[in-house]
């Protein structure tokens, strides 16, 4: 082995920001969906058929500002679909998931072997240098130097812990997560305030697909996703319902795998499907160790009916 | 509150009486669900400028218009049979297995293992050991993420699809390791996949010339040995308890972790099962692409059967006949058979939305029989002359 050289740690690093703004965006959204006890398991589908979407949308007009606008309207579609299905049909949440999943799966697939039928790479967004900042020694390149995309991920992270913390909204929306009777009771209107969260996180769930089809990959293939929306609902589990902590799981797994990519292209030699491995045990031991109940919405989960709760 | 005086009563699957709320429930909803998403289909192709009646004829042609068409459906109806019957088991003690397909692989991999390292046992030996060893491999795929929810509370939605992943490179990895062909070593073609299985190892076929295998047999008897596990056996009844209601499920004595643990690590059994099954049935060698999604298509197929074994049955038969149908619709009039998985899914969303007709039916017809039972009981008492009936006026 070469040894860790610092332009081996700029690499790892800045491939990490990369590599943790989808999941951001995904954990993010899921964890207003969830903070308003709604379990959304689509959310690799959303990211799939939005993916899709934005990169047809660069193919044709060349432009990734539509091809994002394409994803947040999938997104918002997909979001109302969900909603629903979830709050107001009252449907199993963690079967209605699937069948989101398996929707987005299918016609992400479909479409893509219709309309473009090769794989093809797309120019989406470009690293964006910021000045003085990137001429940083290890830190800008790290964290000046990337898509717009990435810097409107991390800036989501603050964003978001300002909107459920410090806002009326953020507060209605943990109201109705926690004790939906109770916020019913008090004027709220609960399956509102579910759709929005519901739909917030599907759009966001969009940007992540779009993130990876037009910003970190710039291409499409069947499961283009290969599980990201699923780790993205585990990663806020881990990051217990909050923010800040999806924040760390995000980079926590994402240094994991940007650390697995780097060692197979400097050939240090542990098989690829054992490299590729890693992450998911990661993901089944973060959820061990971090699988305390008590921080979890307590109507997580369970559809809201007047007189029932 | 009927609700839960009634929550743990046996409730017989052919009852004497036909119970429209039952039928409403387990098959109107269900067909009303398929035919509204194989609508939403055609209207997705017309959309792409396809020809929906040609694609779907094309389909039907495929699944029913020959021997070897009717075959395959059963060919493919197999491992959803025996994933279903897990997921059955798992969802009526209301855990949610999404990890057939990590579990199929992992009994696969038994199921080429075994018979390769004893490539001289005789078939009566080798079969029947072989089946085991992907049951328990199986089982033991579930039994991960059902320890973890029991002891340590950890979702299995999540822990199970991250354990469908490991699974995945965890063949990947055995198939460009110990497992892979000696003979494309040799050849220098390096395909990642396994050598084929000594022939005693593979499963009588059942009709000449077709890919029918006796695998299907096996199939429809776990099915019934499931419906009368769950509905004749106390631990059946204990399992169908912790699914109803949790809590009464512990206050009457019922240790409720145990018996998800039990689901979850019995669902995996009967996928690694599936699992064997395709690879000494079917293909005779372990490949990459083996699952074929079996494990969520078998979800959607224990939906549509109202998670009854026996239901389940026509369910699977139903969803084979629409995947081999996807392929000659694939290649007669090029539509991907991947909108099948889309309809899948949309048959997912529809069947688990309409359940909330089908929970207000059930819960009139629950309603019903236990004014009726209280009726009857307070009319042998009013009868004995001890008190008199407060309802009244019914005989």
């Amino acid at each position: 082995m070469s040894g860790l050289s610092p332009d081996v740690l700029v690499g790892i690093f800045s491939t990490m920001m990369g590599l943790a703004m989808p999941f951001l965006f995904a954990a993010l959204g899921e964890t207003f969906a969830q903070r308003s006890g709604v379990y959304n398991l689509g959310v690799d589908g959303i990211m799939l058929l939005s993916a899709f979407a934005s990169f047809y949308v660069v193919v044709v007009t060349g432009s990734p500002w539509l091809g994002l606008l394409a994803a947040v309207l999938v997104g918002l579609a997909m979001g109302l679909l969900i909603s629903l299905v979830s709050v107001t049909l009252k449907a199993e949440q963690g079967v209605s998931g699937i069948g989101l999943y398996m929707l987005g799966l299918g016609l992400s697939s479909l479409l893509f072997k219709v309309l473009v039928g090769t794989v093809k790479t797309v120019q989406g967004f470009r690293p964006i240098e910021l000045p003085l900042l990137s001429g940083i020694p290890f830190l800008g390149p790290v964290l000046f130097r990337n898509n717009v995309l990435v810097y409107a991920a991390f800036l989501l992270v603050p964003l978001s812990w300002w909107v459920l913390e410090r806002t009326t909204l953020g507060l209605d929306i943990k109201a109705v997560g926690q004790n939906p009777a109770a916020a019913d009771s008090l004027g709220i209107n609960v399956d509102r305030v579910r759709y929005f969260s519901v739909c917030l996180g599907a759009v966001l769930a969009g940007v992540a697909g779009a993130g990876l089809s037009i910003a970190q990959l710039n291409l499409f293939q069947d499961n283009l996703t290969a599980g990201q929306g699923f780790i993205a609902v585990a990663l806020v589990y881990f990051g217990g319902w909050n923010p800040v902590g999806v924040l760390g799981g995000a980079l926590l797994f994402s240094v994991v795998n940007s650390t697995q990519l780097w060692l197979q292209v400097l050939g240090v030699d542990i098989p690829s499907s054992v490299a590729v491995m890693l992450p998911y045990l990661l993901t089944i031991v973060a959820l061990t160790l971090t699988s305390s109940r008590d921080r979890q919405p307590a109507a997580l989960g369970k559809p809201f009916e007047r007189g029932e709760n | 509150m009927p609700d839960k005086r009634t929550a743990l009563r046996e409730r017989p699957f052919i009852g004497p009486r036909l119970d429209v709320g039952k039928v409403m429930a387990n098959l109107v909803l269900p067909l009303a669900g398929v035919v509204a998403a194989l609508a939403f289909g055609a209207v997705m192709l017309l959309l792409l400028k396809a020809d929906p009646i040609a694609a779907y004829a094309a389909l039907v042609q495929g699944a029913v218009g020959s021997t070897f068409g009717l075959t395959q459906c059963l060919v493919k109806a197999t491992p959803l049979l025996l994933v279903g019957s897990g997921i059955c088991i798992a969802f009526r003690a209301n855990v949610i297995n999404i990890g057939g397909e990590g579990q199929i692989i992992l009994g696969a991999l038994a199921g080429a293992a075994l018979p390769l390292a004893f490539p001289q046992a005789p078939a009566w030996a080798i079969i029947p050991a072989t089946c085991l060893a992907g049951f328990l491999a199986g089982a033991f795929w579930g039994f991960i993420p059902g320890i973890l929810k029991a002891r340590l509370k950890v979702n299995e939605i999540l822990s199970t699809i991250m354990l469908n992943a490991i699974a995945l490179q965890l063949m990947n990895l055995l198939l460009q390791g110990p497992l892979m062909d000696a003979e494309g070593v040799a050849r220098g073609t390096f395909l990642h996949q396994s050598a084929q299985l000594p022939r005693q190892s593979w499963l009588p076929r059942l009709v000449p010339q077709t890919l029918l295998h006796s695998g299907v047999i096996i199939a429809v008897a776990v099915a019934i040995l499931c419906y009368a596990f769950l509905w004749k056996t106390a631990i059946g009844f204990n399992i169908r308890a912790v699914g109803l209601n949790p809590k009464a499920a512990r206050y009457s004595g019922i240790n409720v972790p145990f018996y998800e643990a039990l689901s979850l690590t019995l669902a995996g059994g009967l996928a690694g099962l599936a699992g064997v099954i395709e690879v000494i049935g079917v293909q005779h060698r372990l490949m990459p692409g083996l699952t074929s999604n079996y494990g969520f298509t078998g979800i959607v197929a224990a939906l549509l059967g109202a998670l009854h074994p026996i239901g389940l049955i026509p369910a699977s038969v139903f969803f084979g006949g629409l995947l081999v149908g996807a392929d000659k619709m694939q290649r007669a009039v090029q539509v991907p058979s991947s909108l099948i998985t889309a309809i899948l899914g949309l048959i997912v969303l529809f069947v688990s939305s309409a359940t909330i007709w089908a929970r207000r039916w059930m819960a009139h017809r629950d309603t019903a029989t236990a004014l009726r039972a209280d009726r009857a009981a307070r009319g042998a008492e009013a009868r004995d002359g001890s008190c008199p009936d407060p309802i009244g006026g019914e005989s």
